[in-house]
């Protein structure tokens, strides 16, 4: 008779910032412990810093005229590839979200769906939002005028503290979907669904640097980014359930660089379940208006 | 861009002693330093060898010409129309219309070109130059007449003296649809006529098909034709603005004129349409600005067609004004081509003296 | 050599009748202001004394407000989009009737030519009313789902550059969407807005759907603040507009912000020169270089920057600088004291960081305040004229060499207004369109507006767009992002 083999001891994942597409741990060399909703210790998260989200913001911004240089059909093959990537690996998320939310295993897998189908109803944006929100305008003149939407460039997410998967999805996609670049600062108390969403993007076609993502105390981190002279927008919801922060403070710190600011809906994090917009992709946009004369 | 200026020769200033009442001799910005002369004053040769510096090479050929008039900046129409459009806004008034008023009366081409002119309409039309204002000696008289190179003599007996010169349309006016000696024929003619000044057509077909050497040996020839004689007479070069139909080939081809040895350039025969327009018409001070700028020499410009009345005429001599600059405000540099614009002129030249308004019946018909 | 002068050629003020004093238009009628304290508007060209204007406070403010929240729920608000339509259409004419009288205040008021007052200012204003008209009763299809909702009051601030076109702009979206309006005319420009509250009387716009109070900067700052304003407008300085982003911060107001710009208009050597330098001269010199959106830097490619810069030279000697009422001037006076020191100020510091001055040679009158058309060359970046917004008839020459080099230089600014692009080479101008970070690109022409074209910044220039189909967005709940 053989012994029994040992019980399997399971190989635990170390979660570190996603920043210009590597994942660093932070330079502060700090983390703090995530536990899930019942207080069960689940990982140590990395704390990030503001020099991390300064390393962000640049690694968003080098990144960003390329993302948005890339055709349109390109960047809608690429995030529905992301959706793709998030089927297959549904399980895992099901169990971070059940855990980090406390949600019964069919209420998790139900946000992980609606996180998924959500990602491919932006993907399919990429190439109509010019469409819908751009238009000839029939100056009285011999001029072709054409206005259409642009990125804004550089975008700050607070991201959601409660739903930290579908409430990511549906802060983030919208913001790059147009070609722009982000910055993340994920749900403070449940962060590891975000840093798994990273290793899909890490490996998934979206290059280097659209989306940093970095985990740790928001009020901390977000203030900096607010006030960032190289953070062209901002959006506040998660704001909403963060200690010692109001979105508030953070629109009045952006407003000294006259950053694009979204504001949370209400006053306490409501349900993501139908939170999808082509507004919340337009916050994100300028509109462009190019005038040329016609002539023979 | 345009080529670099180079040094050059005489300078022979216009004589303006025929513009009775214009004082000042202030100069633009623009005048003050470049030296200039008259085109006429230049052998074929020169003009050969200015139309080689300007192109920055001996190679006039079909190829080198279309290299270089192909290499000049492009006129967009829209901005060129609004600038067009601005000029015309200008408000002239009170001593400033009275002195445009007989600036313009200097400056016009009285023309009679018809199948029906006889050698009586021409003698009518010299008696209405001579005197254009019965009573009122202080008023200017036209340039020039106009008219068909059979009836320059008839025109030459009649300004006698008057210092009123006779300018005549030739090679095949208005369409050119000629070969280049019968061209060359027609206007030998009307230069042993006594015809000062010759008004070519350039060979449309020729230019809007690319053939620019033989548009550029056309004008060589007539020139050679108009300036060895021996009564020499100046050469107004008509582009017929109409038919060019973009802006670009209205620059180009006065380029090319210029190139030439052309001593005006003509926007119209007044047998097409459009014929002058305000906005052509500044492409082409344009092109003589930069033409003077690039050889030191001055070439004239000449509207005509479709300029009617003294309001109209007041909007081109702004723009004179204001794009090519105060040399060109001198009945050498500048005509109007028309024949209803003199009576117009004097209706509003008798309402400045009167203070009430005037009527067809108080200026004369020809 | 005989020289062209131009007799003057004055327009008649006899067209406009300026009252002593006015008061503030609110619910309607004329009131006195609550403190009794006024201002005086003067003619910038003459220093001469306009008329006293009241000033408001919070509580002139106050009644404002109040009188536009019940015209906004009790008459506009429920009042048929076809309803509101006819009242723009009916001011949109009146203004286009009483053209001359307009056009002509304003130049007194202003300081501006009157060829431009005449030509842009007036007939534009005219014409965004009746754009906007017509969107009126046809909201359900301007892309923000079936029945979108206006916001309620709007505060709006308007500066002194464009005052009447600049309340156009403000006033006709928010009334064709359904808000009602709060405006405040800037300090020194207000006699325009006060004018058309009398047209309004003509229009027999209900009472309280547009009031306006006049005042200083405080009263700006009164209507932002207000409680009662749902959403506010504001065109000026991009330091007012941090401030009032600031001041909004955390609260549920709505914004747009249409503040400063130092624009780059770019030149290649394949360009239609002689639009192009009638471009550049329209694009910095067009009200005194006194536009947001002012074409401020030039950027023209290395090889052909001595060219380009001899012939805006001898353009310039063209300009008519003096009498604003003169039909003939180009370049009239610059709006206040403050302004013109202001120029003079950064000029000054451009001479002293070494850039090279070129004035053009023009008789300037002694009374008013004056600033004859200026060209700094041998400007680099670092220098202050080339990165601030002087606001004012003066043009700094940069030079490029490559076309990335020229969206690099174009783009290295905080602002993002406007931009220029001067070329012949089709592919080469959508290319750099796309890569311009500005709102308003104008190719092979420059300053051009028109009721249809959104206008509107990038980056410290603001958010938020004006004119067109966009122009309604922010004044509705459903099209607001922000």
């Amino acid at each position: 008779m053989r012994a029994p083999a040992p019980a399997r001891i399971d190989v635990r994942k170390t979660y570190k910032l996603f920043i210009g597409g590597a994942f660093p741990r932070s330079e502060s060399g700090r983390t703090y412990e995530v536990t899930s909703a019942k207080g069960a210790f689940l990982a140590n998260a990395a704390q990030g810093s503001r020099k991390d989200a300064r390393d962000a913001v640049r690694a968003a911004r080098s990144a960003q005229p390329g993302w948005a240089g890339a055709t349109a059909y390109n960047r809608g093959q690429v995030l529905y590839r992301v959706a793709e990537l998030l089927e297959g690996r549904r399980a895992q998320f099901v169990a971070d979200v059940a855990a980090g939310e406390g949600l019964t295993e069919r209420r998790a897998q139900d946000a992980v769906a609606a996180a998924i189908d959500r990602w491919v109803w932006y993907a399919g944006w990429s190439d109509k939002v010019a469409q819908v929100a751009g238009n000839a305008n029939p100056v009285a003149g011999p001029y072709f005028n054409l206005s259409a939407p642009e990125p804004t460039g550089v975008v700050a997410v607070i991201a959601p503290q409660a739903s930290s998967l579908l409430g990511l999805v549906s802060v983030l996609a919208p913001a790059i979907v147009t070609g722009n670049t982000v910055v993340v600062v994920a749900s403070e108390d449940r962060p590891l669904p975000a840093i798994s969403l990273a290793e899909v993007l890490a490996t998934s076609d979206v290059p280097a640097g659209v989306v940093n993502i970095l985990t740790g105390r928001t009020a901390e981190i977000a203030p900096h980014l607010a006030k960032h002279m190289d953070v062209n927008a901002l959006d506040v919801a998660g704001a909403l359930g963060a200690d010692g922060i109001t979105w508030g403070a953070l629109e009045a710190d952006a407003a000294d660089t006259v950053k694009r600011v979204l504001r949370p809906a209400g006053d306490d994090e409501a349900s993501w379940a139908d939170a999808q917009s082509l507004n919340a992709i337009l916050a994100y946009t300028e509109t462009k208006t190019v005038w040329h004369p016609k002539g023979m | 861009m345009l080529p670099r200026a180079r040094p050059t020769r005489v300078v022979r200033m216009p004589d303006t002693s025929r513009l009775d009442g214009m004082t000042s001799t202030v100069t633009t910005p623009s005048s003050e330093s470049v030296p200039r002369s008259h085109p006429a004053d230049r052998t074929g040769a020169q003009v050969a060898a200015d139309a080689a510096a300007v192109i920055g090479s001996a190679d006039l050929s079909e190829a080198g010409l279309r290299r270089f008039l192909h290499g000049l900046p492009g006129v967009d129409r829209v901005g060129a129309d609004g600038r067009a459009a601005h000029l015309g806004t200008r408000s002239i008034k009170t001593t400033a219309k009275a002195w445009a008023l007989d600036l313009t009366i200097s400056m016009v081409d009285l023309t009679t070109l018809e199948g029906a002119d006889t050698p009586g309409k021409v003698r009518s039309l010299v008696a209405k130059a001579r005197t254009p204002e019965p009573g009122d000696p202080t008023c200017p008289r036209p340039a020039a007449v106009c008219v068909y190179g059979d009836m320059v003599a008839e025109a030459r007996d009649a300004v006698g003296n008057s210092g009123i010169r006779v300018a005549a349309v030739a090679t095949a006016f208005p369409s050119g649809r000629a070969g280049r000696q019968v061209r060359l024929a027609d206007t030998r003619d009307a230069v042993a006529a006594g015809a000062d000044e010759i008004d070519m057509v350039i060979d449309r077909g020729a230019f809007l098909s690319g053939g620019f050497r033989k548009v550029y040996d056309d004008i060589v020839a007539v020139r050679e034709v108009c300036h060895d004689a021996e009564h020499p007479a100046h050469l107004k070069v008509i582009l017929e603005t109409g038919e060019l139909a973009t802006y670009d080939n209205v620059r180009r081809a006065s380029w090319l004129a210029m190139l030439a040895g052309a001593d005006f350039i003509k926007t119209s025969t007044g047998k097409v349409s459009p014929a002058a327009t305000l906005p052509v018409t500044v492409i082409m001070l344009e092109a003589v600005r930069d033409f003077l700028a690039t050889t030191g020499v001055q070439v004239g410009v000449k509207p005509a067609g479709g300029i009617r009345t003294a309001k109209d005429a007041i909007k081109y001599l702004v723009s004179v004004n204001e794009v090519a600059g105060e040399p060109w405000l001198d009945p050498d540099y500048f005509r109007f081509g028309a024949s209803s614009l003199l009576n117009d002129v004097l209706l509003q030249r008798q309402k400045l003296a009167t203070g009430a308004y005037s009527g067809p019946d108080y200026v004369t018909i020809d | 050599m005989p020289r062209f002068e131009y007799a003057p050629a004055p327009e008649s003020r006899a067209v406009v009748d300026i009252a002593s004093s006015y008061g503030l238009f609110i619910d309607g009628e004329f009131v006195e202001s609550a403190s009794g304290g006024s201002l005086k508007t003067i003619n910038p060209a003459t220093e001469e004394s306009l008329a006293d204007v009241a000033v408001a406070d919070e509580a002139d403010v106050d009644r404002a407000v109040r009188a536009a929240r019940r015209a906004q729920e009790k008459v506009w608000g429920p009042m048929p989009g076809a309803e509101r339509a006819k009242y723009l259409f009916r001011i949109a004419r009146l203004l286009a009737e009483r053209s001359r009288e307009f056009a002509v205040l304003e130049v007194l008021d202003n300081g501006k030519p009157i060829r431009e007052a005449r030509d842009v200012d007036v007939p534009t204003a005219a014409a965004h009313f009746f754009y906007y008209a017509g969107w009126a009763d046809k909201l359900d299809h301007a892309g923000f789902g079936p029945s979108p909702r206006p916001h309620g009051v709007a505060g709006q601030v308007i500066p002194w550059n464009f005052p009447l076109l600049m309340l156009a702009w403000k006033i006709a979206p928010a009334l064709a969407t359904g808000n009602t309006v709060v405006l405040k005319p800037a300090e020194t420009t207000p006699l325009t807005a006060l004018l058309f509250a009398d047209l309004l009387r003509q229009a027999e716009l209900p009472p309280g759907v547009v009031n306006i109070v006049t005042g200083a900067g405080a009263t700006g700052a009164a209507v932002v603040a207000h409680p009662g304003v749902d959403k506010v407008a504001f065109t000026g300085s991009t330091a007012v507009g941090k401030r009032i982003a600031k001041e909004i911060a955390g609260t549920r107001k709505h914004a747009t912000l249409e503040l400063g710009g130092k624009a780059a208009n770019i030149v290649f050597d394949d360009a239609p020169i002689d639009q192009a330098v009638e471009g550049i001269v329209n694009g910095i010199f067009f009200n005194q270089g006194q536009v947001c959106c002012a074409g401020s830097r030039l950027l023209v490619q290395e090889s052909v920057a001595a060219e380009v810069v001899e012939r805006l030279k001898v353009r310039l000697g063209t300009l008519r600088v003096g009498d604003p009422m003169d039909k003939n001037t180009d370049v009239g006076a610059i709006n206040s004291a403050a302004q013109l020191a202001r120029i003079t100020d950064l000029t000054k510091a451009g001479e002293e960081e070494g850039a090279v001055r070129w004035t053009a040679d023009c008789a300037l009158p002694e009374q008013g305040f004056w600033f004859a058309p200026t060209v700094f060359t041998d400007v680099s970046a670092a220098h202050r004229i080339a990165r601030e917004e002087i606001f004012g008839p003066v043009l700094s020459v940069l030079t490029f060499r490559t076309p990335a080099e020229a969206v690099a230089k174009a783009n290295n600014t905080p602002y993002g207004l406007s931009a220029g692009i001067w070329t012949e080479k089709g592919s080469r101008i959508l290319s750099m369109a796309d890569k311009l970070r500005a709102g308003v690109v104008w190719a092979n022409t420059f300053n051009r507006f028109d009721p249809t074209s959104p206008f509107g910044g990038y980056k410290e220039s603001g958010y938020g767009r004006e004119g067109g189909r966009h122009g309604l967005a922010s004044y509705l709940i459903e099209g607001s992002t922000r």
